[in-house]
């Protein structure tokens, strides 16, 4: 699929500061039952939002009027576990388009880059500054300027850089995926398959 | 002359070329798939109107959804269903091999790969799903991928990776009785953290790695992904080797002997340079059981939970609310903690050597009354090995019964469901809140400790039953 375009965003936060956020919470695995990419947002973080009966928890920060916004803050070693991608789907589905947090999972990092959602991995203070800022003030506006790889906060213009390969924030600022690359390098693949050394043993199954 | 670690070795080999400031181009040799992260991939081909590129090295199999009883009835979950469907339709359509529900050969994926062969040294191999991390015991680069990956390796064969930075992790020495390869990965996790490996692939190394049957090594790799590792890998071996002859899609003839030429010169150069090394004493590890809701949650069945001042300030929080969710004290013991199911299977412990080692364990005692018990083979191979051996009926006289192949309550997403509060002693990899159903209470273990644990029906040693704890590396016999 190709993706969304990114450049920069100004938005309030959601911020949900718990530690190895698993990818098993952002999405159960009963909801992956779906064959098409939409409507995951739905069931985002589905048991920590509502109860058996689909009453919404009003302690949990998505149910809470005061925070809303495009970007989630999430606590150290965001997105591990499973490889479903389903997990970023839904993130992005219920309408953020950006996720920070001081860590991330390797696989979630890839999966959400290749949904359009951008990962801003910030250093430990800059995450503890932020936290304190929007529980003082859930109006904060946060600033996440791709293309100078840079998020700040808007009033206090206290600001950091973020790392992102400059493949992926072309990608991203262009709406480029992946797969339109590849499919350009056909020949070059198809190259690489003649000149390895690929005895009977190597080739198909079929 | 330039070292290289096994890791370069197999990498390098496989890079078409490299984005300036970016991934390499990495091509993928065998690509596994499943019913639940395959369907968007072939939508998405569809869109963009492009083929397979591919086809004949892929390998489908539908395992996540699929009931582990009366599996020859159609699927009662209507979207389960629709997703198993959906793959059949997608692998007639794209002539893939599929080997589908109550196939001879259908099973868990990261089972089946390794059983038939496909799994080989030296390969890239890629699946929708975390723990391909599995393959790497065979000396190959296996890593997870998402959806989208799924769709670019199906459309050019290939898939943009940066290149992850490399960890050794050496284990030497003897593993004392009863200590299986189960509890050596859950000893590592629990020393280094759910999330300590992130940015990194390992290799595991030394001789207590070396002494383990390819099972064994399995169990060890599946798990990297638990610490945030990219996989897991060990250099192939005679172990390796042997396992590998006379399997379905291994080299035969002539072609075995090129191909343990080159599986032979797999393995990390001396003074290759890794960009972390850990070194853990086998004789330091026993058996040992999660407590919590991670797999890094972990300790010696014998020891105490950790109390909340042993814990890193800023992991407190969530540490208190998994004690909460698990319903258990700071600073307590489990021994003797009533429990009410045991799972065993999954692509962690659903290999024959698991149910043998559960089963020749159980032999001759009772099942807990207060216990339900899923004794899940990981494929149809090893459910008709297991009845080869007899294990069912051992089973049956002990109170419990050998169900049919899946991925069952590891992640519940069929009807094998934990329900709220239960605790549950699982052999598979993940204790996640929910994972084995909304409100499970899950405890990560070897098959030992399962079988101890669900013959007494409480969390037990299983050294406390005597020292004749069997090593399950023979088939039991009748
Ligand atoms: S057994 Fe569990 S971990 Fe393994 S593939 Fe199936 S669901 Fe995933």
């Amino acid at each position: 699929m190709p993706i969304a375009k990114f450049n920069i965003l100004e938005s309030t936060c959601v911020p949900l500061p718990a530690e190895n956020i698993d990818t098993d919470q952002i999405i159960p695995a009963r909801f992956l039952k779906a064959t098409s990419r939409e409507g995951f947002g739905e069931n985002l973080f589905r048991d920590w939002r509502f109860d058996k009966r689909g009453n919404p928890y009003p302690d949990f920060i998505l149910n809470n009027p005061d925070y809303s916004g495009h970007i989630l803050i999430g606590g150290k070693n965001f997105g591990s576990g499973s490889s479903r991608e389903h997990a970023a789907w839904a993130i992005y589905d219920y309408g953020f388009k950006v996720v920070i947090s001081s860590f991330f999972a390797d696989i979630f990092k890839n999966n959400a880059l290749n949904t359009g959602l951008l990962p801003v991995q910030v250093t430990k203070s800059f995450l503890k500054t932020l936290l304190i800022t929007i529980g003082k003030n859930p109006g904060t506006i946060v600033k996440i300027d791709l293309p100078n790889q840079e998020i700040s906060l808007t009033a206090s213009g206290i600001k950091e850089n973020f790392e992102i390969s400059s493949y992926k924030k072309d990608c991203l600022i262009n709406g480029y995926d992946d797969i339109d690359y590849l499919i350009n390098m056909k020949d070059k693949i198809i190259d690489y398959e003649k000149n390895r050394l690929f005895w009977k043993n190597e080739l198909s199954l079929l | 002359m330039e070292t290289k670690t096994l890791f370069d070795k197999i990498w390098d080999a496989h890079v078409v070329s490299s984005v300036e400031n970016g991934p390499d181009v990495l091509y993928i040799d065998r690509h596994l798939i499943h019913e639940v992260t395959s369907p968007q991939a072939f939508a998405g081909l569809r869109e963009r109107d492009l083929p397979v590129f591919r086809p004949g090295k892929i390998i489908a199999t539908a395992d996540h959804n699929i009931p582990t009883e009366n599996q020859h009835l159609p699927i009662r979950d209507k979207l389960s269903k629709q997703q198993v469907d959906k793959l059949i339709e997608n692998c007639r359509e794209h002539n893939i091999i599929l080997y589908g529900l109550n196939h001879p050969f259908n099973g868990i994926i990261h089972v089946i790969g390794p059983e038939l062969g496909i799994t080989q040294p030296g390969r890239t191999i890629v699946c929708g799903d975390s723990h391909t991390s599995t393959h790497g015991a065979f000396g190959c680069i296996a890593f997870g991928i998402g959806t989208s990956e799924v769709e670019m390796v199906m459309a050019s064969q290939c898939v943009l990776q940066p290149k992850p930075k490399k960890m050794r992790i050496s284990i030497e020495g003897l593993l004392k009785n009863g200590v299986s390869s189960k509890d050596v990965i859950l000893y590592i996790i629990s020393k280094i953290s759910a999330g300590g490996a992130t940015g990194y692939f390992i290799e595991y190394a030394g001789s207590a790695i070396r002494n383990m049957s390819m099972e064994g090594r399995m169990t060890i790799c599946n798990m990297s992904i638990e610490m945030g590792a990219r996989g897991g890998m060990i250099a192939p071996d005679k172990t390796t080797f042997e396992y590998l002859k006379g399997r379905k899609f291994a080299p035969k003839g002539e072609d075995l002997n090129k191909s343990l030429n080159r599986w032979k010169t797999l393995y990390s150069d001396e003074n290759a340079r890794f960009d972390k090394e850990l070194y853990f004493k086998a004789e330091d590890i026993e058996p040992m059981i999660t407590y919590g809701t991670n797999p890094g949650m972990g300790m010696k069945i014998t020891d105490q939970i950790p109390n909340i001042e042993d814990i890193e300030e800023n992991n407190r929080e969530s540490f208190k609310k998994s004690m909460e969710y698990m319903n258990f004290s700071p600073g307590s013991s489990l021994i003797n903690h009533p429990i009410d199911y045991v799972f065993v299977g999954s692509c962690t412990n659903g290999r024959i050597e698991d149910l043998r080692v559960f089963t020749s364990f159980v032999k001759g005692k009772q099942k807990s009354k207060n216990v339900t018990a899923w004794i899940v083979p990981g494929s149809k191979q090893v459910e008709k090995q297991a009845k080869a051996e007899g294990l069912d009926a051992i089973l049956h006289k002990a109170g419990f019964e050998l169900r049919q192949p899946g991925c069952s309550a590891c992640l519940a997403m069929n009807e094998d469901k934990v329900p709220e509060g239960k605790y549950s002693v699982s052999t598979s990899n993940r204790n996640f809140e929910g994972r084995q159903g909304p409100g499970a209470r899950t405890l990560l273990a070897g098959p030992l400790v399962a079988a101890a644990s669900a013959v007494t029906g409480k969390i037990t040693d299983p050294s406390s039953f005597g020292s004749d704890t069997p090593s399950g590396l023979k088939p039991l016999g009748g």
